[in-house]
């Protein structure tokens, strides 16, 4: 064991294999943000299309669910990254390959470029979004019919029961699951190291090439991932227990 | 790219049958040691004594805390030093079929686990206790009342798992192992096709994946019904 290695100059970026770790830590996080943004906002459109009485939209929200759940991540990072460059008109591949990179410096010692980066999070964002919608789809559907009855009944229109009295109690059900979902976006960013994206895995893998130490490194990341897992568990209880409803839902209950 | 070719996938068909084999083989390997592993990780976390269930959880939560591809790497490296420990052989002797093959047990046995283990709970408690009062012991009760119901109750997320796993196959392309994906992805790289290949396997999974996951639904419409 020679846990000393961190501390050693790293070949590139100017810092020790450490700054490699904490720059890994730091796009792994970034590309699970981003990606959990359009995850959130993508899944809660397809998971409520699927509950609402409009056929066309329930067909829409399933044909979206399926399409990206049968197929394998990795297979899609490459359809992004590779395949749809290719398949749009020719200008705009140019541009997504040739320009993009050049919009922006990305920070803490990137070794990729915007492309990458936006390819990485938008893959992995609409992949994740077919998840969530399957956990808000449930969650809707697990609440009474009465209750939305009871909101038309009272003359709200259907969008108004939506936003007044199904999705306030939906979203509330599915946190735990969610924060499960938040879960698996976090490891499957790991995903991106195929396309480029130097994150934490790829990072240990590299530490691992150069230094021989590939125990520590790895280790090192694994203590990481623990280390965010725990805490976002400890995050979302107490988001949980905040926003719970008295007497609806169990307080505080395990994830 | 302007035209496209979709004879490349003709011509190379022999090649990525060869992939789609060692995915297969792959998936059947890590879905039967999984399976069989994951029973007794699950019975492990359920067992009274500390020494046994302790040491279970910790393995099954460390294991799905990190990427799968995490995972891949650490029996990648552990495996082949592991092996010529006990046999005194050099790391050559373990290919990285069989690195592959104990990463995958390893990591579905860990998820597999936490299906069965909520398959066991989900039998009444009185089940084994009638089970001892009749005079079996402990793994005739689970091999014969707890196990056979479990299992029935739980085949749907069992099979769902499944096709997860198929899925994650693709993931030992970062091992540069030449499953049905990286087949594709050698052929594109020597012609230049990759739009095709790739697009060529998409279709593929989706086609084997939908279909699985429509069975399976078929499957749990029947089971509830008999139930």
């Amino acid at each position: 064991m020679d846990w000393k290695v961190f501390l050693e100059q790293a070949p590139s970026g100017g810092m020790t294999y450490l700054g490699w770790l904490w720059s890994g830590l730091f796009w792994t996080i970034a590309v699970s943000a981003c990606a959990w943004v359009i995850a959130f906002v993508a899944g809660s459109v397809v998971g409520v299309a699927r509950t609402t009485p409009l056929a066309w939209a329930r067909f829409l929200g399933t044909a979206y669910v399926e399409l990206f759940r049968n197929v394998p991540l990795l297979v899609q990072m490459f359809l992004w990254y590779f395949v749809m460059p290719e398949v749009i008109p020719v200008a705009w591949g140019d541009w997504l390959k040739q320009d993009m990179p050049y919009l922006l410096r990305l920070p803490f010692a990137a070794q990729f470029s915007l492309w990458e980066f936006t390819a990485a999070v938008v893959c992995l964002g609409l992949y994740t979004a077919s998840r969530v919608a399957e956990q808000v789809r449930s969650g809707i559907e697990s609440l009474p019919r009465g209750q939305t009855s009871a909101g038309l009944a009272m003359g709200l229109t259907l969008a108004q029961v939506y936003r007044h009295v199904t999705l306030p109690m939906g979203f509330r059900i599915i946190i735990p699951p969610m924060t499960s979902e938040f879960l698996t976006i976090f490891k499957n960013s790991s995903t991106a190291l195929t396309i480029g994206v130097l994150e934490l895995t790829a990072q240990s893998r590299q530490i691992s090439e150069y230094t021989f130490k590939t125990f520590e490194a790895f280790t090192a990341a694994t203590l990481i991932y623990i280390a965010v897992t725990m805490t976002v568990i400890l995050l979302m209880r107490a988001l949980e227990r905040r926003v719970a409803v008295p007497g609806y839902i169990a307080q505080g209950s395990t994830h | 790219m302007g035209e496209f070719d979709w004879g490349v996938i003709w011509r190379y068909r022999a090649a990525l049958w060869d992939g789609m084999l060692t995915s297969l083989q792959l998936f059947a390997i890590a879905l039967a040691g999984g399976v069989f592993f994951g029973t007794l990780l699950a019975m492990a976390r359920l067992a009274r004594w500390k020494a046994v269930s302790v040491p279970a959880a910790g393995f099954v939560n460390l294991i799905r805390a990190i990427p799968f591809i995490m995972a891949i790497f650490w029996f990648y490296f552990l495996t082949p030093m592991i092996v010529s420990k006990f046999t005194g052989q050099q790391g050559e002797a373990v290919g990285p079929f069989t690195s592959a093959v104990v990463a995958f047990i390893m990591v579905e046995s860990a998820y597999y686990s936490e299906i069965i283990r909520a398959g066991i709970q989900s039998i009444p408690r009185g089940q084994p206790g009638a089970a001892y009062a009749l005079g079996l012991n402990y793994w005739q009760s689970m091999g014969y009342v707890v196990l056979p119901q479990a299992f029935r109750n739980m085949l749907p997320v069992m099979l769902t798992q499944a096709v997860i796993l198929f899925q994650d196959t693709s993931l030992v392309y970062v091992v540069a192992l030449k499953d049905f994906l990286g087949a594709a992805s050698k052929a594109g790289q020597l012609t230049g096709r990759i739009v095709e290949l790739y697009l060529f396997v998409a279709v593929v999974f989706f086609i084997l994946c939908f279909a699985a996951s429509r069975a399976v639904k078929g499957l749990q419409a029947r089971l509830a019904v008999a139930r």
